[in-house]
């Protein structure tokens, strides 16, 4: 679907003058003071990594306390804590972090962009992750620890928990004025730094995805923005937002949460559509079926993501013509997410497939995340949703989404880059390896909360009722099981890193983006300074 | 990798340590306004700190940005570069007010009308009749008087509009290479939005002083200081940065072609402007 599919069979090296002065900046300057996007790029994807493992360590503690029924391990408030940033911290610390990595190492690349559109602000975008990263942790030490007030931050508990919560405002702040400078930078670069002759329709899908997502960022950042500073505000400063004495209500916060709230649902999809995008036609060894129809429907879930918010709050009492509204608008998502199904689908008809670890990861992706989205069309569903609300079955569900799409989409596209970025090659056997671990750890983990569910365990309780005793047991050993392969994969990274074998310029045959066809492997530290001829 | 004059290849800056300063600065903030808000010691220093490195990196950052384009490093794609994300970044501005305006709504529309229902009535606030502006069922017997429209707020209506009259004049004058009429429309401009500072301070301190109007007056004083101290606080913002395109213009610098600085502060303050009608309709004369 590209106009560079012809092949460079020549050593694309030489097609680039800058590898003879393709000098770094060196010590620690280079990454404190950065303004290449692969360094930036790289400082994302490590931290993001950090993150995944600090709560990952968190669902840990979670799921070692759910192995048996009764308290056994920590007290009820530390277990809310847990839950709560956990959450906090895989959202805003681990996904949207890898993603926004992914989008800094490969835009300029596949647009032949020479950097990003403003690299300071770039580097600032990641260097605010850290601080608030910072006050997460530090939350957990402050008087009172942790706020156990769940990761969506519901008044009026929100406005009545310890200095934690204020730790926890300020963070998400940081995280938000992060979130858009990157969104902009991204939006800026595929609008303005695209090279002549890459049309806006023949940008490789990824790129397409993250302007969506940016444009998602940009849109609805500043309102969780707002909802945190209501809850500040009424917290310190006297004011009655969600106080119904004072003419407010607790239910504004919902819906001014959940306006941000599901676009973020779709922050975190769509990258990882791009980068399934990427990776089934390479491994299909076919372009990518009914490329204008996925931008389409990605445009379409955009969209529609922000006229669906209610369906997160169908119990918190709204009138029934309210709740069918937001069950349709939520039920119509199916058609355009159908659609790129159908696509990835129809892209593998007929192709040559192999089956190496990327492909592997986006075909669990493409199975667990059906299922994710078919269980979300369950709970869209207003009298079902009655019954199903805040249970196991909701956190089966966007944990499917979560974990089996957006993670496993990541990985993907970590084993599907790694050649690109490091010049070398992972080790096949021990990807492969991670894949299995984590497809068989992840259902065993989760596939059983549907029964949970659907049985009635309430989400965020430490304790449970007997009856769901062997499920939980189950389920904690497989959560178990999943974290340890997690560190599989940090080993088969560093391996490649350190020792993997020297990768082609253009590993995968199928690949067809600018960074296979038109940069060596590595891809040099500065690439495109002038712009290539397409 | 600094390439000056370059009309072909587009300006990526070497290794800047703007950002990490930002970072400490805003890492600061939060960490000091956490303890502040929870008197908590040390806050305050951590606060100073932070607002101190955060002027300085402001200084710093933004001359440094004003030498490069002076300095010819800018080509046109850099400028419409800045184009699309200031145009992005006041959308983003956008939808941060379009929450609190949402809040509004929803409490105008929804929470005070269920308030004064008869089932509320009943079970929790006898006597509780839904209107606005109201300050609550638990607050309505404290007595405030609401802000009238057609005193000080429509004055400062025509001071935002006619600020965006001279910011119009000011920026023909660049075009026509009138140096004088660019100074003294910006010169006008800033003293209408500086009088418009003016004008609210007055009148948040006659809500407190005879209105008995305050923060904590319920959901009508939440929404209306909330709204109008953001977009005072946005004013204010705007106001410091006419200043710097101010001395920017008689330093010398922009030419008709090239003035990128100009026309970015021209947009945030006609955004801060249009906020301001819409503020001026939907929390003062409805």
């Amino acid at each position: 679907m590209s106009t560079v599919t012809h092949d460079h069979p020549h050593d694309l090296s030489h097609d680039q003058d800058h590898d003879h002065h393709d000098h770094k900046p060196t010590g620690i300057m280079r990454w404190v003071g950065s303004t290449n996007h692969k360094d930036i790029g790289t400082m994302y994807l490590w931290f993001s990594f950090t993150m995944f493992l600090v709560g990952g360590a968190m669902a840990m503690v979670i799921r070692a306390e759910l192995f048996q029924p009764g308290l056994q391990i920590v007290t009820p408030e530390f277990f809310n804590s847990m839950t709560t940033y956990h959450g906090l911290i895989m959202v805003f610390g681990a996904i949207m972090p890898a993603f926004v990595g992914f989008a800094n190492w490969l835009i300029p690349m596949q647009v032949g962009a020479p950097d990003m559109a403003f690299p300071r602000m770039n580097n600032l975008s990641f260097w605010l992750l850290p601080p608030a990263a910072f006050l997460l942790i530090a939350a957990q030490f402050a008087p009172g620890g942790g706020a156990g007030v769940g990761w969506t931050m519901y008044a009026p508990l929100t406005t009545q928990a310890g200095p934690a919560m204020d730790l926890t405002i300020f963070a998400v702040h940081i995280l938000g004025i992060s979130s858009i400078m990157g969104s902009i930078n991204i939006i800026t670069t595929i609008l303005n730094m695209r090279a002549p002759g890459m049309d806006l329709m023949k940008m490789p899908l990824f790129c397409w995805t993250w302007l969506i997502t940016a444009y998602l960022l940009v849109a609805s950042m500043p309102v969780l923005a707002g909802a945190v500073t209501m809850t500040l505000t009424d917290r310190h400063f006297g004011t009655n937002f969600f106080n119904a004495a004072g003419g407010g209500d607790p239910v504004l916060y919902q819906h001014v949460f959940w306006f941000f709230g599901h676009p973020e649902v779709y922050i975190i999809a769509i990258p990882a559509f791009g980068v399934i995008s990427q990776v089934i036609p390479a491994f299909s060894r076919k372009p990518l079926f009914g490329y204008a129809s996925m931008v389409y429907a990605t445009a379409s879930i955009a969209i529609l993501s922000f006229l669906v918010w209610g369906h997160h709050m169908y119990t918190a009492g709204m009138p029934v013509e309210t709740q069918l509204y937001f069950m349709y608008a939520t039920t119509l998502i199916a058609i355009p997410t159908g659609v790129k199904v159908f696509n990835w689908v129809a892209t593998m008809w007929q192709g040559s497939l192999t089956f190496e670890t990327p492909m592997l990861f986006s075909l669990g992706f493409l199975f667990l995340f059906s299922l994710g989205g078919f269980t979300g069309l369950v709970l869209s569903v207003v009298p079902v949703d009655v019954q199903l609300q805040d249970t196991y079955y909701v956190v089966a569900h966007f944990h499917y989404v979560m974990v089996a799409g957006a993670l496993f989409s990541a990985f993907a596209g970590i084993y599907f880059w790694l050649p690109k970025w490091t010049g070398k090659m992972y080790d096949e056997t021990l990807g492969k390896w991670h894949f299995w671990l984590s497809l068989i750890f992840f259902n065993i983990t989760f596939f059983v909360q549907h029964f949970l569910g659907l049985a009635g365990m309430p989400r965020r309780i430490p304790d449970y009722a007997l009856q769901f005793a062997e499920f939980n047991k189950i389920s904690s050993l497989g959560a178990f099981g999943f974290g340890l392969s997690q560190l599989l994969f940090l080993y088969v990274v560093v391996k490649c890193i350190r020792s993997g074998e020297k990768a082609l310029d253009r590993q995968w045959d199928g690949a067809d983006s600018l960074e296979w066809t038109h940069l060596p492997s590595p891809a040099p530290y500065h690439s495109f300074t002038t712009p290539p001829k397409l | 990798m600094t390439t000056k004059q370059n009309t072909d290849n587009y300006y990526v800056p070497g290794l800047s340590h703007w950002p990490i300063t930002a970072s400490l600065a805003i890492g600061l903030l939060g960490f000091g306004a956490s303890l502040t808000v929870n008197h908590m010691t040390g806050g305050n220093i951590l606060l100073l700190c932070g607002f101190l490195v955060l002027f300085f990196m402001f200084a710093g950052w933004f001359s440094a940005v004003a030498h490069e384009s002076e300095s010819g490093s800018y080509n046109a794609q850099v400028d419409k570069s800045f184009r699309w994300g200031m145009s992005w970044f006041i959308f983003s501005e956008v939808m941060f007010f379009g929450a609190f305006f949402g809040a509004l709504g929803y409490i105008r529309l929804y929470s005070i009308p269920d308030l004064g229902s008869l089932e509320h009535q009943a079970l929790m606030w006898p006597g509780f009749k839904a209107g606005w502006p109201s300050a609550g069922p638990h607050f309505s017997t404290s007595g405030f008087s609401p802000m009238e429209a057609w005193g000080v707020p429509a004055i400062n209506t025509g001071l935002l509009l006619s600020s965006g009259v001279t910011l119009t004049i000011a920026h023909w004058g660049l075009l026509k290479k009138n140096r004088t009429q660019l100074i003294w429309g910006l010169a006008a401009t800033i003293a209408l939005g500086m009088t418009f500072l003016v004008f609210q301070a007055l009148e948040y301190s006659t809500a407190y002083s005879e209105m008995n109007l305050k923060l904590t007056s319920g959901a009508y004083g939440a929404t209306f200081f909330m709204l109008t101290g953001f977009h005072g606080f946005h004013v204010t913002v705007g106001t410091i940065m006419l200043w710097v395109i101010l001395f920017r213009s008689v330093a010398g610098h922009f030419t008709p072609e090239h003035h990128f600085g100009f026309e970015g502060v021209a947009w945030y303050w006609h955004f801060v402007d249009v906020v301001w009608v819409l503020l001026f309709v939907l929390v003062y004369i409805l």
